[in-house]
């Protein structure tokens, strides 16, 4: 009788991939199948008709789409690179501390706690040109008499979005780097210390290449996070004033829902995905060679 | 003598730095969550007040009592929200890590054709966000008809954390030499004993960690939960955030009450594995 065995690897992640094909893969393929049609959401039966790539045509053709795009990507590189800057000094002080250190670590890690959604709201609140946290204390303080429109002027709502994103997420830098900093090895240091390093010297060549790693996968999480980035934004403007603060998938969900044109949104979000993921094998990259330039590789 | 001085003040001008950034930054972190705490006890008179009133002249738990009552203002019904987010989020993260020490400890053990395809495969369904897969998963979880059941919800969230959990578990158990299982398994224990016995408490602490991120992710997410529970039934905390909201007006009290409900566990969970985080992204993240 023949009997079919699976080597066992395949057993062990068999559950992980049935799941991730039912709730994952199934639905991709469903919505990259209405991509290429007409569907709405209004009227169901749109979804057998057919139009072949004029929705990917239409979004390249977009100029809002593309203006999302840019600000996607541009919200990304300053995001991350704020949220390295201050997540690294951070780290660096909390482990310069001795005592009590661990309340600091917890509270450093509050932020992650907060749901996006409540960080949006939270944030919407601060930065109320009425009477938000932020307005009251500078007009109380006497820097200003008017009140600083934060979430009505374009420019203004996208620092106050960049101000919520990164008041989340410094910490997971922050961790991420004080795990880094922990793991160092402190011979290297003390020799450098020895062979006459200044502090920064010290620093720059031989304490950030071992914290590399780190802030690569900080980076590619956060990456990852920030491009499908949507609950704070929808909650503070929505995208708005006039589209100012337009993120990819604010665009892409008003499209499908509010416009119900789903088949579109489907195509932008299938050229959304694509960006995130070339983010991710960038940095999932620069992370192996980091590992290997160090010899913790496989 | 100078140079001594110099140096020693220098040194001293340093601590100070130090010890007052760290404040600013702590207290920078710090203050958006005790404004949501300190304005979940001001009557809403006071929190919208203009000029702003700065000391707070009375407070009191009348959001508190709202919340809990199903009174007053729109009566959210916070309670059943509270344990549907609790039962859903604990099933699924007991449930992602259970598949994700399979997972991990297939890439971690054996010998797998195309193993870095299937890795990256697996990191890139994270790529997917709730907002994308909302609408496809709305059709056809309506058509199995588990749309608005704890059922559904907790499907979604383990598939949401099995990846990253098997990437830090897989991790986790690299660090455990191969040789204490085998040594288990000369001793008389089976493959499935030398796993609970001897791999499991060494990898303990990477599980933990992987744990607290699948709760806080489960605990916290908006975009599916918001489209694939409809009412009582299934509707979590952070839905529940909405309920708080009507056209044209916010009631900033009553959300803050709630925005407290949704904090503490999370934080009180977060304390007592903190230990354990840190060591856990150390090995599980970079070692990996």
């Amino acid at each position: 009788m023949y009997r079919m065995r699976l080597p066992p690897w395949l057993v062990l992640l068999m559950p992980a991939f049935v799941i991730l094909l039912a709730v994952v893969a199934i639905p991709l393929v469903l919505s990259l199948y209405s991509s290429f049609t007409a569907f709405q959401l209004t009227r169901p039966e749109t979804i057998t008709r057919w139009i072949g790539t004029f929705n990917y045509e239409k979004a390249i053709g977009d100029a809002n789409f593309w203006a999302a795009f840019g600000r996607t990507v541009l919200l990304l590189t300053v995001a991350l690179n704020l949220e390295m800057l201050l997540g690294l000094g951070l780290a660096l002080m909390v482990a310069k501390v001795t005592h009590g250190q661990r309340l600091l670590r917890t509270i450093m890690m509050f932020p992650m706690m907060f749901s996006p959604i409540l960080v949006g709201f939270q944030f919407k609140f601060i930065f109320n040109d009425n009477v938000g946290l932020l307005n009251n204390a500078l007009q109380s303080l006497g820097l200003t008499d008017v009140a600083i429109p934060w979430l009505v002027d374009g420019n203004l709502a996208f620092i106050a979005i960049v101000t919520a994103e990164v008041w989340t997420s410094t910490s997971v830098f922050a961790i991420l780097i004080l795990a880094g900093l922990f793991a160092i090895p402190q011979d290297p240091v003390e020799a450098a210390r020895v062979d006459g390093c200044t502090p920064w010297q010290t620093f720059r060549y031989v304490t950030l290449p071992f914290l590399m790693p780190f802030i690569y996968i900080a980076m590619a999480i956060r990456s990852l996070d920030v491009a499908r980035a949507y609950d704070i934004v929808q909650v503070m403007t929505a995208g708005g004033p006039a589209r100012r603060t337009e993120l990819l998938w604010t665009l892409i969900g008003r499209t499908g829902y509010v416009d119900a044109r789903m088949g579109y949104a489907n195509a932008m979000g299938y050229i959304a995905i694509l960006l995130s993921i070339a983010f991710t094998v960038h940095f999932f990259r620069k992370l192996s060679s980091a590992r290997t330039s160090l010899g913790m590789g496989d | 003598m100078d140079v001594r001085r110099q140096h020693r003040l220098r040194r001293r001008l340093l601590t100070a730095a130090h010890f007052i950034g760290l404040f600013l930054a702590m207290s920078i972190i710090c203050l958006p969550g005790l404004w949501v705490v300190l304005n979940s006890f001001r009557p809403t008179v006071e929190i919208m007040a203009k000029p702003p009133v700065w000391i707070p002249t009375e407070l009191n738990l009348d959001h508190y009592r709202a919340m809990f009552g199903g009174i007053g203002e729109g009566g959210v019904p916070v309670l059943t929200y509270f344990w549907n987010s609790l039962v859903i989020s604990l099933t699924s993260t007991v449930i992602a890590l259970l598949v994700g020490m399979a997972g991990g400890y297939a890439f971690a053990r054996y010998r797998i054709p195309g193993k870095s395809a299937i890795f990256v495969g697996l990191m890139v369904t994270r790529a997917v966000p709730g907002v994308a897969l909302s609408l496809p998963l709305f059709i056809l979880y309506g058509r199995l008809g588990i749309i608005d059941t704890h059922f559904g919800m907790i499907l979604v969230y383990v598939a949401l954390n099995v990846p990253f959990t098997i990437w830090l578990i897989d991790g986790f158990f690299r660090q455990v030499p191969k040789e204490l299982a085998e040594a288990a398994e000369i001793d008389g224990c089976t493959r499935w004993q030398a796993f609970w016995k001897v791999e499991f408490p060494v990898a303990r602490a990477g599980i933990a960690s992987a744990g607290i991120f699948a709760f806080l992710t489960s605990w916290n997410e908006y975009a599916l939960a918001s489209q694939l529970t409809r009412s009582l039934n299934s509707k979590t905390m952070p839905v529940g955030l909405m309920d708080f909201t009507s056209q044209f007006t916010l009631n900033w009290g009553g959300m803050c009450a709630l925005a407290v409900l949704m904090i503490l566990p999370a934080l009180v969970l977060t304390f007592l594995v903190q230990k354990h985080l840190i060591a856990g992204l150390t090995f599980g993240g970079v070692k990996g």
